[in-house]
C-alpha cells in the first residue's frame, strides 16, 4: 500500500506471478507494515473485530442452509436448528451471542478511537468510514433479530420500521413500502433475511477501505505523534500479529463462556414466544447494544424529535473530526479534556442503563418520589450531545496540553508511553 | 495519420458529436430510471396483500364492557362496547384541551340510518408512536394504556399523555346492517 516494498522475489515461479499479479508481494508488504512501537492492547480489537466478522459470515451462511424466511416456518426453523440439526445449536449461538461480541469489541475499538484522538488529520475518512460501518452493523443486527420471528423479533420490527412512519407527509407510504404490507408481515421477513445475507459482504468491502486507509495514512498510537523514523516502527508480523494473537485468545474465551455457558444471558425470554401481531409484550427491549440510543429516542416527548435525536447521536460521530478542534490527538496530554471524556464514558452506560427500564420507572429514589429514568435519560442525552458540539470544540481551544514527548522512541525510553 | 485526422476533424460538425453525447446520455437515463422503477416498486404491498384488505365483523356477540380484537391489514381492530360511565367520560373532557382536537361523535361511522351508535367505537388498536398495542381498561383516562413507551388514550381512544402524537385511528367502516361492519 503505502511506503515502498520490501518483497525480493526468490525463486522464478514468485518472478513469474510478481510480473503478472503482484498479489504475494502486496500480502508480504501488508504482514511487514510498519506499525508505532508504543501500541498497546487496546490496538488489538482491530484484529479482533475482523474475527468477528469472519465468524458471523461463516456461521450466518451455514444458519442460512437451515433456516426458512416465512412467518410459518421461521420460528419452528431456528427451533430445529438449536435441537435437531447436528451441532445447529454452537452455530446458533455463536451467531447470536456473535454478535454481541461484535459490538462489544466495536464499541471498545470506537472508545479507543475517541479517546486516542484517532479520528483527527489524516485519518478523518478513516474515522467516517468506520462510522459507516458501524451504522452497517446496527442494520444488520436489527435484521437478523427479527429473523428467529419471536416476540422481541416482530415488536421490535414493528417499532423501528415505525420511525419512518414519523416522517412528514411521505412517512406512511415510505413504511408500507418498507415493509412491503400494511404492518410487519411474511413480505417483511423475506425482504429483511435477503438484506441480512447481503449487509456483512457490504460491511467486509467497507472494512476493506478501513484497512487501506489505515495502512495508507498509518496507525495512530497511545501518545498520538506521528512517526518520524524507523526507529519509531516495529513490522505488523511477528510483533503485532502476536500481541494481536494473544488479545483474541482471551477474547475467545470470554466469548466462549458466553456460547457454552450463558448463551441466553444476552437474549431476551419473550423471544421464544413466537411472533403474534395481537398480542405486544409488556416490556420491549431491544438488544443490549441499541439502549443507549432508545434512552435517547424515549428521553422526549415527541415522536419526530425524539427519531431526529436518536439519529442525531450517530451523525456527530461521522463529523467528530471537525467538531474537535484541539491540534493534540491523543487525551494523555489533554487532561481536562480526559476527565470530561471520562464523564461521557459514564453517561453512555447510564444511557444503556436507561434504555433497559420504563421511562416512569424510578432511577434514583428520593424521599417518596424520585428520578425516573426519563429525567436520567434527558440529563445523560443532553451530556452526550454537549459533549461533541460543546465541550470538544470548546475544550480544543482553551485547554492548555501538557508536552508532547519528541518521538516516540524518546517517550518509551521516558517512560511516556 | 494525424494530418488526415485533423483534416477530418476540421469537415466534422462540432454539434452531431454534442448530440450524440446527450442523446446517449438521454437514453441511458432513461433506461436507468426504466430498469430502477420495477426495482423500487416491487417492494411495495403485492397485489395479494391488498386484495386481502377488508373483511367483515359480526359485532352482535359483544357485551356492554367487553372488546373484540379482530386481525385487519396484519394490525388489531378493536371493536368496544363502552359503557355508559365510558361514553360520559368521552363527552366531558375539553376538546380544546387535547393534542390531537377530535369530539368524541367524530370518531364514529354513522350507520344506514345516519345516526351514530357511541356505545361502539371501532379503531385501529395500533398505538400511533410506534405501533405497539395498547392494554385495554388501563391508563390515566379510563382507555387504553401503551406498554412500550407510555402512552395514554381515554375511553374514545384519543391521544392524552405520553409520547404518541395521534389519536388512535378510525379505519375507513361502514355497517352493512345493526350487526355487521365492513372494515376497509
Amino acid at each position: 500500500m503505502s511506503g515502498h516494498s520490501t518483497y525480493e522475489p526468490k525463486y522464478a515461479a514468485e518472478k513469474w506471478i510478481d510480473k503478472r499479479l503482484p498479489i504475494v508481494r502486496m500480502g508480504v508488504d501488508f504482514m511487514a507494515f510498519p506499525s508505532p512501537r508504543n501500541l498497546n492492547y487496546w490496538y488489538a480489537f482491530g484484529g479482533i473485530l475482523t474475527l468477528c466478522l469472519m465468524s458471523q459470515i461463516i456461521t450466518g451462511i451455514i444458519l442460512a442452509m437451515h433456516y426458512t424466511p416465512t412467518v410459518g416456518e421461521a420460528f419452528n426453523s431456528v427451533q430445529r436448528i438449536k435441537r435437531d440439526v447436528p451441532f445447529g445449536w454452537l452455530l446458533q449461538s455463536m451467531h447470536a451471542v456473535g454478535a454481541s461480541m461484535f459490538f462489544l469489541a466495536v464499541y471498545i475499538h470506537m472508545f479507543r478511537g475517541l479517546f486516542y484522538g484517532s479520528y483527527k488529520a489524516p485519518r478523518e475518512l478513516l474515522w467516517i468510514i468506520g462510522c459507516a460501518i458501524y451504522l452497517a452493523m446496527m442494520a444488520t443486527g436489527f435484521l437478523g433479530y427479527t429473523l428467529p420471528w419471536g416476540q422481541m423479533s416482530f415488536w421490535g420490527a414493528t417499532v423501528i420500521t415505525g420511525f419512518f412512519g414519523a416522517i412528514p407527509v411521505v412517512g406512511e407510504s415510505l413504511q408500507q413500502w418498507l415493509l412491503g404490507g400494511y404492518s410487519v408481515g411474511n413480505p417483511t421477513l423475506q425482504r429483511f433475511f435477503s438484506l441480512h445475507y447481503l449487509l456483512p459482504f457490504v460491511i467486509a468491502a467497507l472494512v476493506g477501505l478501513h484497512v487501506w486507509a489505515v495502512h495508507h495514512v498509518g496507525q495512530n498510537n497511545p501518545i498520538g505523534i506521528d512517526i518520524k523514523t524507523k526507529e519509531d516502527t516495529l513490522s505488523f508480523h511477528p510483533y503485532y500479529t502476536m500481541k494481536d494473537g494473544f488479545a483474541i485468545a482471551v477474547f475467545l474465551m470470554i466469548f466462549a463462556l458466553f456460547v457454552f455457558y450463558l448463551p441466553e444471558a444476552l437474549g431476551h425470554a419473550d423471544n421464544y414466544q413466537r411472533a403474534n401481531p395481537m398480542v405486544t409484550p409488556p416490556h420491549i427491549v431491544p438488544e443490549w447494544y441499541f439502549l443507549p440510543f432508545y434512552a435517547i429516542l424515549r428521553a422526549v416527548p415527541d415522536k419526530l424529535m425524539g427519531i431526529m435525536l436518536m439519529f442525531g447521536a450517530i451523525v456527530v460521530l461521522f463529523i467528530l473530526p471537525w467538531l474537535d478542534t484541539a491540534k493534540v490527538r491523543s487525551m494523555r496530554f489533554r487532561p481536562t479534556t480526559r476527565r470530561f471524556f471520562y464523564i461521557f464514558l459514564f453517561m453512555c452506560f447510564v444511557l444503556g442503563w436507561c434504555g433497559a427500564h420504563s421511562p416512569d420507572d424510578i432511577a434514583i429514589p428520593m424521599g417518596h418520589g424520585g428520578m425516573t429514568f426519563k429525567w436520567v435519560s434527558r440529563v445523560a442525552t443532553l451530556y452526550y450531545f454537549a459533549f461533541f458540539l460543546f465541550l470538544l470544540p470548546v475544550l480544543g481551544w482553551v485547554e492548555k496540553t501538557k508536552a508532547l514527548p519528541d518521538s516516540i522512541t524518546k517517550a518509551i525510553h521516558d517512560g511516556e508511553a | 495519420m494525424s494530418d488526415t485526422q485533423t483534416g477530418e476533424g476540421e469537415h466534422e460538425d462540432p454539434s452531431r458529436r454534442d448530440f450524440i453525447y446527450i442523446a446517449t446520455g438521454a437514453a441511458a437515463a432513461v433506461g436507468a430510471g426504466a430498469f430502477a422503477w420495477p426495482l423500487v416498486s416491487q417492494m411495495g404491498a403485492a397485489a395479494d396483500t391488498r386484495a386481502a384488505g377488508s373483511i367483515e365483523i359480526d359485532v352482535s356477540k359483544v357485551e356492554e364492557g367487553q372488546q373484540l380484537k379482530v386481525l385487519w391489514r396484519g394490525k388489531p381492530i378493536f371493536v368496544r362496547y363502552r359503557t355508559q360511565k365510558e361514553i360520559d367520560y368521552a363527552d366531558s373532557v375539553d376538546v380544546a384541551s387535547l393534542r390531537d382536537p377530535q369530539t368524541d361523535d367524530e370518531r364514529f361511522v354513522p350507520n344506514f340510518e345516519g345516526k351514530i351508535n357511541k356505545s361502539l367505537l371501532v379503531m385501529i388498536g395500533v398505538c400511533t408512536h410506534f405501533g405497539c398495542i395498547p392494554v385495554g381498561e388501563a391508563g390515566d383516562f379510563e382507555g387504553w394504556y401503551c406498554p412500550c413507551h407510555g402512552s395514554h388514550y381515554d375511553s374514545s381512544g384519543r391521544i392524552r399523555k405520553g409520547p404518541a402524537p395521534k389519536n388512535m385511528v378510525i379505519p375507513p367502516y361502514k355497517y352493512l346492517s345493526d350487526t355487521v361492519i365492513k372494515i376497509g
